[in-house]
């Protein structure tokens, strides 16, 4: 347990030192804030509107017309940036050599694995979290439901969560950073993909089988406030098949 | 400590290593010497945990490599060839870093980190980046990298690599100081360091052990007839009859071209001469009996450099007899081999082997 936490706070110590990590969040956080904006304005607009048209107040919901579409179009932005937050995490090691270190210590390949993992998710759980300031700076100015927003937050969480975990695999399988980050977009772009797919062949019977192993479809049910334990199991499945692959793979580079 | 046994690593159809079986008591500091794709570091890489092997078994502090490799690599240090250095720490932050995934405790890690930094010299630079270290300095944070969790076995690659002449005696020195409480494997190829720092040497080759044993014996072993050097100034061809003559000589040879040596400049001749006999005290009373102009005689001695090449170079041929017998037996090799020398007209081995080299 203490291996573990010493992988990951070296993990987490390059990680917040380099550069790349911080050009990450300092993007995703301007192209959020972007969106957000845009979203809102977008979102007064129509209720102007709506005011002057005289129709009923009610169906004005902050949640749905600002919070809900703008944490669906964050977890577009994770696809891009996501691949570079983790490009490095193994790929680099295997560059420099010093997984030579690790590989002649006593630990585990699950230690270094979930060590790096963790590191990586915790940077991204602070890049997520830095976003809060949306729901929090709507709630000032109207009545906000906090629940859906949470729920929506934790499977932008989880999605996030899975998409580090092929990124992590995507490292492991090469010591060339680009390469890692070229596959794992693409392998994450596939994932999304896979939705559309679903969608376009929703009469058929593949069709509803594509659009549950599209990631981003399980995020509709969290962003609508409904934690369903389908989505739950099926977004941890993916993550632990990830990193059991990223394990397979680190193990088995040894042996050429 | 160390038992190796039949260890063989092949890539594909390349066989870095083939059956290198050898010991390593306690306390014992012992080389690995070989040209560059001997199959040094492959085999340091099999024993630190780095890299399976492909056949064979090797057990460290009684701990078999495959079945407890956790085990073995807590009492391993192991420097590899490429520094496994992360450029954005600081010295002190890299040393803890290795201590506590080497498994030394909360309480530990400051004494061993201490330790590490004194015997490797690095105070100057504990808060600095490794990034911005010389080579050197480099080096020797990657021997403190080894050496911090206290391992009872440290299998060094190049030690040396890197450092200034300076440098490297202190390393060394830090070296014979670890003999004894440590069992040291290193590979080298300055063969000087081998014969200043260890007990005993292996000679790998193409992936074989060619030679096990102590420097001075590999020496003596290896040279199977002893070689006396004089210049004089007068030769005569009734000179060089007679020494021929005395009991134990075996050949006189002149050591450059003839006519080369007018003008002044003493004529060198070779006298190859048995191993056990001493002829140097006959052959100078013949000289100066003569008045041939004695003006230098010195018995020369194998040094481990022409040991080496002597081994590495015919490898071809010496490959192929090892394929019949034993490993244990390719260190009894050079005796039979060294015999063939004295019949050819140059027996200086140095020159004509690294002729081969090239």
């Amino acid at each position: 347990m203490s291996k573990l936490l010493a992988i990951f706070s070296r993990e987490w110590r390059s990680l917040i030192v380099s550069p790349i990590a911080a050009v990450c969040v300092a993007m995703f956080l301007l192209v959020t804030g972007y969106l957000f904006y845009t979203i809102v304005i977008a979102a007064s607009v129509q209720t102007r509107m709506m005011l002057r048209m005289q129709q009923m107040a009610p169906q004005l919901n902050i949640n749905e017309m600002i919070l809900t579409p703008s944490l669906r179009n964050f977890s577009v932005i994770l696809l891009l940036i996501v691949p570079i937050l983790t490009m490095r995490s193994i790929a680099e090691e295997k560059k420099q050599k010093t997984s030579e270190l690790l590989l002649t210590s006593p630990v585990t390949v699950t230690q270094i694995i979930l060590g790096k993992y963790f590191a990586v998710l915790a940077l991204y759980g602070v890049m997520l979290g830095l976003t809060l300031y949306m729901p929090l700076l709507l709630a000032r100015f109207g009545t906000i439901a906090w629940w859906p927003v949470l729920s929506g937050y934790l499977g932008l969480f989880l999605v996030g969560a899975v998409f580090l975990a092929v990124g992590l695999l995507a490292s492991a399988l090469t010591e060339n950073q680009m390469i890692a980050a070229i596959t794992s977009f693409s392998l994450l772009i596939v994932m999304w993909l896979l939705g559309w797919a679903g969608a376009a062949t929703a009469d058929s019977q593949v069709g509803p089988l594509l659009m549950s192993l599209s990631i981003l479809e399980h995020l509709n049910n969290f962003l609508a406030g409904l934690i369903d334990t389908k989505d739950v199991v099926y977004l941890l499945g993916v993550i632990a098949v990830s990193l059991f692959l990223a394990h397979r793979v680190v193990e088995s580079q040894r042996w050429r | 400590m160390i038992e190796v046994d039949q260890l063989t690593k092949r890539y594909g159809s390349l066989t870095a290593i083939d059956a290198v079986t050898f010991r390593v008591e306690a306390g014992e500091v012992l080389a690995f010497l070989g040209p560059n794709g001997a199959g040094k570091t492959t085999t340091m890489r099999i024993l630190a945990g780095a890299l399976p092997a492909t056949s064979g078994h090797a057990r460290v502090a009684g701990y078999d490599i495959d079945e407890s490799p956790l085990e073995v690599k807590q009492r391993i240090g192991y420097l590899p060839e490429t520094l496994p250095l992360y450029p954005e720490m600081t010295v002190t932050e890299y040393l803890r870093y290795v201590a506590r995934i080497k498994g030394v405790g909360r309480r530990g890690l400051r004494p061993a980190i201490d330790q590490a930094v004194e015997r490797c010299a690095l105070g100057q630079v504990r808060g600095r980046l490794i990034g911005n270290l010389s080579r050197g300095y480099r080096q020797r944070v990657g021997l403190a990298q080894a050496l911090i969790h206290d391992p009872p076995v440290l299998i060094l690659d190049e030690p040396t690599g890197g450092l200034d002449p300076k440098q490297i005696i202190e390393i060394r020195e830090l070296i014979k100081t670890l003999a004894g409480a440590h069992t040291v494997i290193l590979s080298t190829h300055i063969l000087p360091e081998a014969t200043a720092i260890c007990q005993r040497v292996i000679i790998i080759h193409q992936g074989r052990v060619m030679a096990v044993d102590t420097p001075e014996r590999l020496a003596t072993q290896l040279r199977g007839s002893a070689q006396v050097r004089v210049a004089l100034r007068r030769p005569t061809a009734a000179l060089q009859a007679a020494i021929a003559e005395v009991p134990g000589v075996l050949a006189v040879s002149p050591a450059a071209p003839e006519g080369a040596a007018h003008d002044g400049e003493p004529v060198v001749w070779l006298i190859d001469c048995g191993r056990d006999s001493d002829v140097r005290e006959a052959v100078a009373r013949l000289i100066v009996g003569a008045d041939g102009g004695l003006v230098e005689l010195s018995a020369t001695a194998m040094s481990l450099e022409e040991v080496f090449l002597q081994l590495t170079t015919d490898a071809p041929d010496r490959a192929a007899r090892a394929d019949g017998g034993s490993p244990d037996g390719h260190a009894g090799h050079p005796t039979e081999h060294a015999p063939a020398q004295p019949s050819q007209p140059s027996p200086q081995p140095l020159p004509q082997s690294s002729k081969d080299a090239g």
